[in-house]
């Protein structure tokens, strides 16, 4: 294997509400100029491209082409797109670092969640069959997994609401958070569900945001960062699309893609957890303990669809390249209801 | 500044699928007020049915009559129904496990209120009268302990069409925007890059070359070069003109990007590229934030552009 690691990541701020289009340029020019200008790089010197977004979030046909303009492809460069989290997308350049056709890479995403309705678009994700035609929104099945755990003792409204006060005093530290600031479980429980057993604050807000990693191979990533986030583990594991014939209160395919990554022995983890309750299972499915989960907030602080998990490795990275930890994971979702997890372990060498 | 433009799109589409021999069957069920399940490698009987094991991937055929009627394995409460949801009043979401099933199959139970249902609660399927073979067969599940309704006959299906309906609001980049608004005007604004200079129109949210925003806005008469062309002999769904017609590549003077438009006053046999056009605006009461406010392009009568004029824009 060939030794690959993060050296650069740049993120936009979490807003609910954006004045730019779905193809999400606006929002990526500025985080290329910063990811690639902290690094002293252009875009000249980066081998290979990859993005993750979505057409049916963005409500037009083929919205990662436009992307392409924010990058300014000309000479051509060699890109590549998943219509999945750029979690996937990084995994897709980690893959072509590792065949040794290029040393760097660059990987981004975007949503403008805001353009649409985001409960209503995510029933695209679900079996056409069976489940779409009858528009379930993506609340209401976390509802469903919600009450389940509370109903077999595995967490309860209250542990949920600890996470999200949890998740919200972290933020503060975080400028770019949607959401932040000190608040009691006490009071988040006295607000009023919107998909019982679930709050607002159980429920990650709508987002429109972008983010970028950057990849680097051996050498190269010593040159451009002082202590690079070197990958040592990175999975993705996939559970049944049929979520009706699986145990919702649990998560084969996270506790897979950890075991496999080697997350034993992390000091600081950022899960994609769009729910409070998912919070609690995946830490529970990764073994994480009582290590720091999400010192940026996570999701609950804002969740830039298609690039959320790419941004938990993002900001998993940044706690090795600022020397706060060596042994870190980042951990992204995609499908319903925990289908699908991605485990990014990553180590900084001394 | 103000916001930019922005206006609402729904985009539309009725989705239709064949069904392949495990859904078709569970589908034609349902028309039959039947419920359909099937077993899994490991005995588990999989309700809606499953064309592979979801452990071992094996092709399952063994169907599996089960019940209409069944208990709530996990639910949660809506109190908002949103467009195309079964019921547009308050309803739980809730995985159902119906009797003589393993697992568990989704719909909407109308409780009326949350504090009426509950896991573990009895219910059975409504059933839709207008039977098509579609999971919307069952309108939605009921509280009650009783017997389900006994199936009829009807015919099977092979399609499941499902329309999808999403709305979106769309908003202008903030080099779009003024090139709308100079549309309403009659004006045509393009754009140019800083860095390599090219003038798009119409302008775009960063050059394409550079990818920079482009920040200098450039007027440009409606007096242009084809630079290439098709004459148009299909007739297709929503055409304007009945064909044969010219579908036209101009490049405005001052622009680095030729964009499509109609071009008419001019025999097809006749149109080159190099051909020097001139816009025909509609009146100017019709005019919009779009570029059809050009009617169409027709010949200028001015002599042909020089090849090299233009071959950098092909």
């Amino acid at each position: 294997m060939r030794d690959v690691a993060v050296v650069g990541f740049a993120q936009t701020p979490c807003v609910r509400e954006t004045d730019g289009t779905t193809n999400g340029v606006e929002m990526l020019v500025p985080i290329f100029h910063e990811v690639l200008g902290g690094l002293g790089l252009t875009k000249s010197d980066i081998g290979f491209w990859c993005s993750g977004s979505s057409d049916y979030l963005a409500g037009r046909a083929f919205s990662f082409v436009s992307a392409v303009d924010a990058i300014g492809a000309f000479p051509p460069i060699m890109e590549s797109h998943v219509e999945m989290d750029a979690a996937w997308a990084l995994y897709e350049a980690w893959v072509k670092l590792q065949c040794g056709e290029v040393d760097t890479a660059l990987v981004y995403g975007f949503g403008k969640s805001s353009a649409g309705q985001l409960r209503r678009v995510m029933a695209m994700q679900l079996d056409p069959y069976v489940v779409t035609p009858l528009w379930p929104d993506s609340l209401g099945l976390a509802g469903i997994q919600a009450r389940m755990g509370i109903e077999d003792g595995l967490w309860s409204e209250r542990a949920m609401a600890e996470v999200a006060a949890r998740s919200r005093a972290a933020a503060m530290s975080n400028p770019l958070a949607q959401l932040s600031g000190p608040v009691s479980p006490e009071d988040l429980l006295d607000e009023p569900y919107v998909a019982d057993p679930l709050r607002r604050h159980d429920c990650a807000p709508i987002t429109d945001g972008a983010s970028t990693v950057v990849l680097a191979a051996g050498d190269r990533a010593r040159e451009l960062c002082e202590r690079p986030a070197w990958i040592t583990g990175f999975e993705h594991r996939v559970d049944s699309p049929s979520f009706g014939t699986r145990d919702l209160t649990a998560s084969p395919s996270a506790v897979a893609a950890g075991k496999a990554a080697g997350a034993d022995g992390v000091e600081v983890a950022e899960l994609h957890a769009p729910f409070t309750h998912q919070e609690l299972l995946l830490s529970q499915a990764l073994g994480l303990g009582d290590i720091t989960v999400n010192p940026s907030g996570g999701v609950l602080a804002g969740n830039p669809m298609f690039t959320a998990g790419l941004s938990r490795i993002g900001e998993a990275a940044r706690r090795v390249h600022d020397g706060t930890a060596s042994k870190v994971l980042g951990h992204a979702t995609s499908g319903p209801l925990l289908q699908q997890n991605l485990v990014c372990v990553m180590e900084g060498r001394d | 500044m103000p916001r930019p433009l922005s206006a609402p799109l729904d985009v539309g589409f009725d989705y239709t699928r064949s069904t392949g021999p495990t859904l078709g069957r569970f589908l034609s069920d349902l028309r039959r007020r039947k419920v359909t399940g099937i077993r899994g490698a490991d005995g588990r009987v999989h309700v809606p049915p499953l064309e592979y094991d979801p452990v071992t991937a094996q092709r399952l055929t063994e169907f599996v009559d089960v019940a209409s009627t069944g208990v709530v394995r996990g639910w949660s409460w809506i109190p908002e129904p949103l467009e195309g949801q079964p019921l547009d009043r308050p309803f739980a979401w809730a995985l159902i496990q119906l009797d003589g099933a393993d697992t568990s199959l989704l719909h909407a139970v109308d409780a009326g209120s949350p504090d009426r249902i509950s896991t573990g609660a009895r219910v059975r399927v409504r059933w839709r009268g207008d039977r098509v073979g579609a999971i919307t067969d069952i309108e939605c599940f009921e509280l009650s302990d009783g017997p389900g309704d006994e199936p009829v006959e009807a015919d099977d299906v092979t399609m499941v069409t499902t329309p999808v309906h999403l709305h979106y609001t769309h908003t202008a980049s903030p080099t779009e925007d003024p090139f709308l608004r100079g549309l309403m005007e009659g004006r045509l604004l393009a754009q140019r890059c800083p860095a390599c200079e090219k003038v798009y129109f119409p302008p775009r949210p960063a050059c394409p070359t550079d990818g920079v925003p482009t920040t200098d806005a450039v007027e440009l008469s409606d007096r242009g070069t084809i630079t290439t062309f098709c004459v148009v002999n299909v007739p297709f769904l929503g055409q304007r003109i009945p064909p044969p017609y010219v579908s036209a590549y101009v490049l405005l003077d001052g622009a680095d990007i030729p964009f499509l438009h109609l071009l008419l006053g001019v025999a097809p046999e006749d149109v080159r590229m190099g051909m020097r056009v001139e816009a025909v605006w509609k009146p100017r009461e019709e005019w919009g934030p779009t570029m059809q406010n050009i009617d169409h392009f027709k010949p200028s009568g001015e002599p042909d552009a020089p090849f090299d004029s233009y071959s950098q824009h092909l």
